[in-house]
């Protein structure tokens, strides 16, 4: 591996430089230096010196063995528990269609569980062409090794081109282990998924450094291409009961099946009954609400509007509220159509887990307070008097 | 009890500063820290110690300064560090990332624990602690909340799984891999003694081929994603505060336009 900067071809234009996330490149003398420690050869500043190709990079990629041409087809990993199947499913089905029509391959959805097939149809009317099932008691309960097992062993045998999975805790817990038995490369967290006009690839763009920096990656080698895709970002599926579709019905041995891992019980552990991340509208309470008690207000307007509870973690910490209640970086990522910040200042790490909502209405006496940055209304007063008054003017229409 | 924890040192803020002038990402100046997710993951660690008996080893990938975060680790009760280093394992993806620290694992030898923080606050894939697991074919449980128990005899570990609604108790034998949430203790401070072992501690160093890697599965070369481009997202940076006389008439302003989109009813 080697990277270096042709001083002759290099016209000192800059462009180079902000693309590196490494912080490798630096102006000196009017020409782009690269730090070679620095440097992990991702190959961003080759693209943005595409028209002085002052940059060149030698790298020595692993080529596959694999026939690319043999993998078709876009996937869904249809993740159910209890046979319920996840929202982000119908997300998926509505994204992955896009993606087959664009490449004109067939949509397919996996469905894994016990006594599941049934739900096959309803994933068909979603958008898929096809649906493989593996219906096995042994799949009863969501255990990485059988999941992660059955999962490989249909991707060996079907040659998907693309498989997208719900970024859930389900997801992000067996899909990692799936990529690396068909030893391919997984973009986490995806926000945005599109298909290259030109080499077709799949252009996965996905959030890192707690939401502040944005990375388009793809796996140009491998097949399948796999992602794990954030809840709320895409649309549902529209259901269409007219639509038909195949169902592939796959008997494994109940030996692949097996798990190391099993489960004991399940402890529901939500004090209102939505769950934060499926949740349409969020309110959440920091700091600013002062003590515990008054958490009650965030609740009364929770419950009126339909909405679950959230909390930052400097509530969380003062013990107002469980762990499971927290927005942010260290807590989940939400992306409800209506999320409502109470007494919350906009730390970088709260907004890193909410900036995606699609109506954000912040609640707090500090006008320069930085959640007014990213707020669609911002009202600027007592949440003590703002949310009586909000919740008074919800009940009286 | 032999327990290793996985750990990465990443930049002590995710704060990405861009300089408005040149329009480039501002880095210098920012400490290293370790990942604050595998804190928790060392503090499980020496509480496992401390009941069971055994030896906590952290190990890390990354460049010679990573040895800093095995310092902190020494200085905060870990009995010894790793540094898995070396020029061939620059640009590393989670895949080969992953596949590196196992082969560092194996060389280590026995273990019955492995811990990893849930993710990193840097690259925040979370898919390097699942990764290890499958290439040392172990079992492997997500975001745990708890340890509830371990049966040294039996070789068993019970442990709770957070799940989105609630949590899940799972049961597995040992040896096995675990990656914590933050809601599992609450880490402790550098100890004064631990801070005196630190100042004297070295790291041994594995390079690739102390690990005996496959070339072909280590750094860029063994990388199957390729990052493309990496941009600042906009922020519109815009201010849209309610006006208002009253609390009433602003709150009245923004149910309304509420109500238009069938947000409330
Ligand atoms: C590694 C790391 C990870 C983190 N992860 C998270 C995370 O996942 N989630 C998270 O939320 N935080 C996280 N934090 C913490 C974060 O940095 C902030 O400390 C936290 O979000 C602050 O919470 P807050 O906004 O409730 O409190 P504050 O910042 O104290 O803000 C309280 C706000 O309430 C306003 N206020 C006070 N009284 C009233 C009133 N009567 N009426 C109206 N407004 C009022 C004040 O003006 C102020 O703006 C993390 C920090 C670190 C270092
Ligand atoms: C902007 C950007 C986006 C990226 N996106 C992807 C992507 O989508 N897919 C992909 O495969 N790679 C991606 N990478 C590369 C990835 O960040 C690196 O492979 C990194 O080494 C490990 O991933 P992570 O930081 O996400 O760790 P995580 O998987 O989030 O870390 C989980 C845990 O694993 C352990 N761990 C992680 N790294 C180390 C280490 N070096 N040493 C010891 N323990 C460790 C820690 O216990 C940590 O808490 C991306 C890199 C950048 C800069
Ligand atoms: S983009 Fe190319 S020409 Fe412009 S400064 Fe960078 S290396 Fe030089
Ligand atoms: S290859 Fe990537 S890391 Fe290296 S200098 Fe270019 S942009 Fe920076």
């Amino acid at each position: 591996m080697a990277i270096r900067v042709i001083t002759e071809k290099c016209v000192g234009c800059k462009l180079c430089i902000p693309t590196c996330a490494q912080g490798a490149i630096t102006y000196v003398d009017k020409k782009a230096v690269i730090d070679v420690i620095k440097c992990n050869y991702c190959g961003a500043c080759i693209d943005a010196c595409k028209k002085f190709k002052a940059i060149l990079i030698e790298i020595d990629r692993k080529v596959s063995d694999q026939d690319l041409s043999l993998y078709k087809g876009v996937w869904v990993y249809a993740e159910q528990r209890n046979g319920e199947i996840a929202s982000v499913v119908y997300e998926l089905l509505n994204e992955g269609r896009k993606l087959a029509e664009q490449l004109g391959e067939e949509l397919s959805a996996v469905l894994l569980g016990d006594g599941v097939t049934c739900q096959a149809e309803d994933l068909i009317q979603h958008g898929a062409d096809n649906v493989y099932v593996v219906d096995n008691p042994k799949l009863k309960d969501f255990q990485d090794d059988s999941y992660a097992m059955a999962m490989a062993e249909l991707c060996e045998e079907y040659k998907p081109n693309i498989v997208l999975t719900g970024a859930t805790a389900i997801g992000r817990s067996f899909i990692p282990k799936v990529a690396v038995m068909l030893e391919t490369g997984l973009t986490a967290d995806c926000t945005q998924l599109g298909i290259d006009d030109y080499t077709k690839l799949l252009l996965q763009t996905r959030p890192a450094f707690g939401g502040n920096l944005m990375a388009t990656i793809t796996c140009t080698n491998f097949r399948p291409q796999m992602s794990t895709v954030r809840h709320k970002v895409f649309k549902k599926a529209a259901k269409d009961v007219s639509r038909k579709g195949k169902i592939f019905t796959k008997v494994f041995a109940d030996d692949l099946l097996k798990s190391r891992t099993k489960l004991i019980e399940f402890v529901k552990e939500m004090e209102s009954t939505v769950n934060l991340s499926e949740a349409d509208i969020i309110v959440s309470g920091g700091r600013g609400l002062g003590e515990a008690k008054n958490f009650a207000l965030v609740r009364e307007l929770a419950e009126l509007i339909n909405g679950a509870v959230g909390a930052s973690r400097a509530a969380v910490d003062a013990g107002w509220i469980p762990y499971s209640h927290q927005v942010g970086q260290t807590g989940k990522t939400v992306c409800p159509k209506l999320y409502i910040a109470c007494g919350i200042s906009g730390s970088i790490q709260h907004m890193a887990g909410m900036q995606s909502s699609e109506t954000i209405i912040a609640i707090n006496k500090d006008p320069n307070a930085p959640i007014f940055e990213i707020a669609t209304y911002g009202i600027v007063g007592d949440l003590f008097e703002v949310i009586p008054a909000m919740i008074s003017a919800i009940k009286n229409r | 009890m032999n327990i290793v924890v996985s750990i990465k040192q990443v930049p002590g803020t995710t704060k990405v500063a861009i300089n408005p002038a040149t329009n480039t990402l501002i880095r210098a100046g920012v400490e290293a820290i370790i990942n604050p997710f595998d804190m928790y993951a060392i503090e499980e660690a020496i509480r496992l110690r401390e009941k069971f008996g055994g030896k906590v080893t952290c190990i890390t990938m990354g460049p010679p300064q990573a040895e800093e975060a095995l310092k902190s680790a020494i200085a905060m009760g870990a009995d010894d560090g790793i540094l898995i280093s070396d020029r061939a394992f620059a640009g590393s993806d989670t895949l080969a990332t992953s596949y590196t620290l196992a082969m560092g694992i194996k060389k280590l030898g026995q273990f019955d624990v492995i811990l990893t923080g849930k993710q990193a606050m840097d690259g925040d894939t979370a898919q390097v602690g699942p990764g290890i697991a499958q290439w040392l074919n172990i079992p492997f449980i997500a975001w745990v909340k708890k340890i509830e128990d371990v049966k040294k005899d039996a070789k068993t570990i019970r442990v709770e799984r957070m799940m989105d609604d609630g949590y899940e108790v799972l049961e597995g034998p040992l040896p096995i891999l675990l990656s914590v949430v933050k809601e599992i203790n609450e880490p402790r401070t550098e100890s004064l003694r631990g801070k005196m072992k630190a100042k004297n501690f070295k790291a041994t160093v594995f390079s690739a081929k102390d690990i005996e890697a496959d070339p072909d599965f280590i750094g860029l070369r063994g990388s199957p994603t390729i990052v493309n481009r990496v941009f600042v997202p906009v922020r519109s940076g815009k201010k849209e505060l309610v006006e208002g006389a009253t609390v009433e008439e602003k709150v009245g302003k923004v149910v309304a336009s509420l109500r238009e989109s069938k947000l409330v009813n």
